[in-house]
């Protein structure tokens, strides 16, 4: 009994030994499907992953408009104070003061991707997109203003 | 013909014309060592390329490649590098031995150098115990690396120096009993004449399973005996930061490096000449027509194409398994490395005994 499950333990190891070594080979023979990516050199066809996170953008459409009511969900989202919205009020045309945003201050340099700002969004105004050269000279460089300037509420986006 | 032996006796003849006999022997003994160095230079610079590209293969990465044509001048650069490296020495080192385990190491990789067969009839010295040698000299390896572990004073490098004379002392056995098969059936600890007992076919065709067990056993207690994946807690990178040599900087460090890779081709040379037949090419049988062609492949080549073939064994091993727990190597060793290697030997002596081998 002992000896047979002494013989039985050799050559199931020896197999899953063997298991493990055809996995390498395998790799070492198809060396073409190689996953580095070559990045300075393949810049220009980089494919990344679409859950990819790499920076906080407010896409504006071509009328300069955005879709940020001035709700600061966002800026009570964060955990680490990286968004700052600066509110104003603008008059309608009908003399209603209407809550809008000024400027809304990210700060790239404290951002940490944790994507919480886009789920608490009521009105997918700001997205993340996939940058990531975000390497400057100075860091005051990275406090963005994300809305652009000169830039309005969308017409129907409370 | 070109030929190792050729270019040997034209320089002993040249030599012996122009100089009395004490002044050759003198002069060949300088070349001797001169050119033992130069090989454990290419071979440090050839094996490290060497592993970082099969490693990267393994692992499906691309491995050095920005020097030189595909990264080929890699390891020349990095050994630059350790060359201009500040040589640093701990306060609370003890400073002789710190200093001379580099050495130790060298040397003895040097001293297994000498009875290994490089082609037809060259062989720096054909002694009547080659194999015995070998064994003998190979152990004192452990040496250094403790005399590093305890110099350096530093806990995980005296942790590593420790687990590795635990692991070198007890993989030394089953090493041994798998050199001991083919020396049964050789007869002879002459390098020289276990190669010549392959002239008909080489021990692991000739000797049926028990060889290829032998073989196999072998490959895996040398693989420890160098202190390498999966066998290397000695230098365990994740959890001792480098074991023994984790003190070192510069070209010391690098005399550590060179002497592991110099280990790696030595046992693997060892591997190749008691099992694979040395320099000797592959003769099947009575197919004159394959085996004249054989013939015709230069020895040197034979030898080098068998050590490097075990060395890719070798490094194969490293990138696929993962590392062993001590008390795991342990039991590797003593409950099963070391019957079934006993048991291997006791059959294999029936075979030689009753004349059973081809």
């Amino acid at each position: 009994m002992f000896l047979s499950n002494y013989i039985k333990e050799v050559f199931g190891a020896v197999k899953s030994l063997a298991t493990g070594m055809r996995r390498t080979l395998y790799y070492f023979t198809h060396h073409k499907e190689i996953i580095t990516e070559q990045y300075p050199d393949n810049r220009d066809t980089l494919e990344l992953a679409e859950r990819f996170k790499g920076e906080v953008v407010m896409p504006h459409d071509e009328k300069n408009e955005h879709r940020c009511t001035g709700c600061t969900a966002c800026e009570l989202a964060c955990p680490n104070g990286t968004i700052k919205v600066i509110t104003k009020f603008d008059i309608t045309p009908e003399g209603k003061k209407k809550k809008a945003i000024d400027e809304l201050v990210y700060h790239l340099e404290l951002c940490t991707m944790c994507n919480l700002c886009i789920i608490a969004c009521p009105s997918d105004a700001i997205k993340m997109v996939p940058t990531f050269e975000h390497s400057v000279y100075d860091r005051t460089e990275l406090t963005k203003i994300l809305n652009k300037p000169g830039s309005k509420i969308m017409d129907g986006v409370e | 013909m070109w030929s190792f032996n050729n270019i040997a006796n034209n320089i002993h003849d040249w030599l012996s014309a122009n100089f009395n006999s004490t002044l050759t022997t003198i002069i060949e003994m300088v070349l001797a060592g001169v050119a033992v160095i130069g090989l454990f230079a290419m071979l440090g610079l050839v094996l490290v390329i060497m592993e970082r590209k099969v490693s990267a293969w393994m692992q499906i990465r691309l491995g050095p490649n920005r020097v030189g044509p595909k990264g080929m001048f890699q390891s020349l650069a990095d050994t630059l590098k350790l060359l201009v490296k500040e040589g640093l020495t701990p306060a609370g080192a003890d400073k002789l031995l710190f200093n001379l385990a580099p050495f130790v190491a060298m040397i003895v990789a040097m001293l297994l150098m000498a009875p290994i067969a490089f082609a037809e009839k060259f062989q720096l010295w054909d002694l009547n115990i080659g194999v015995l040698f070998i064994s003998s000299v190979s152990s004192l390896m452990v040496i250094s690396i403790l005399m590093a572990g305890w110099a350096s004073n530093n806990k995980y490098s005296l942790l590593g120096a420790m687990r590795s004379g635990a692991q070198i002392v007890s993989y030394e056995l089953s090493a041994g009993l798998a050199v001991l098969t083919i020396i049964v059936l050789t007869g002879s600890l002459q390098v020289s004449e276990i190669i010549e007992s392959q002239r008909t076919g080489w021990w692991i065709f000739k000797g049926h399973i028990p060889v290829i067990i032998a073989f196999v056993i072998f490959i895996i207690a040398v693989t420890a005996e160098t202190n390498r994946a999966p066998f290397d807690l000695a230098e365990a990178e994740s959890e001792l930061t480098a074991g023994f040599h984790t003190e070192y900087s510069g070209m010391k460090f690098a005399l550590f490096f060179l002497a592991e890779y110099a280990n790696v081709f030595i046992v693997c040379a060892v591997g190749a000449t008691i099992f694979l037949g040395g320099w000797m090419p592959l003769h099947i049988g009575s197919w004159e027509g394959f085996n004249h062609v054989m013939d015709y492949i230069p020895s040197s080549i034979w030898f080098f194409g068998k050590t490097f073939f075990l060395i890719f064994i070798i490094m194969w091993f490293r990138w696929t398994f993962p590392r062993l727990r001590i008390d795991q190597l342990l039991n590797l060793e003593w409950k099963y490395l070391l019957p079934i290697a006993m048991i291997n030997l006791l059959l294999v002596t029936v075979i030689a005994i009753l004349g059973w081998h081809f």
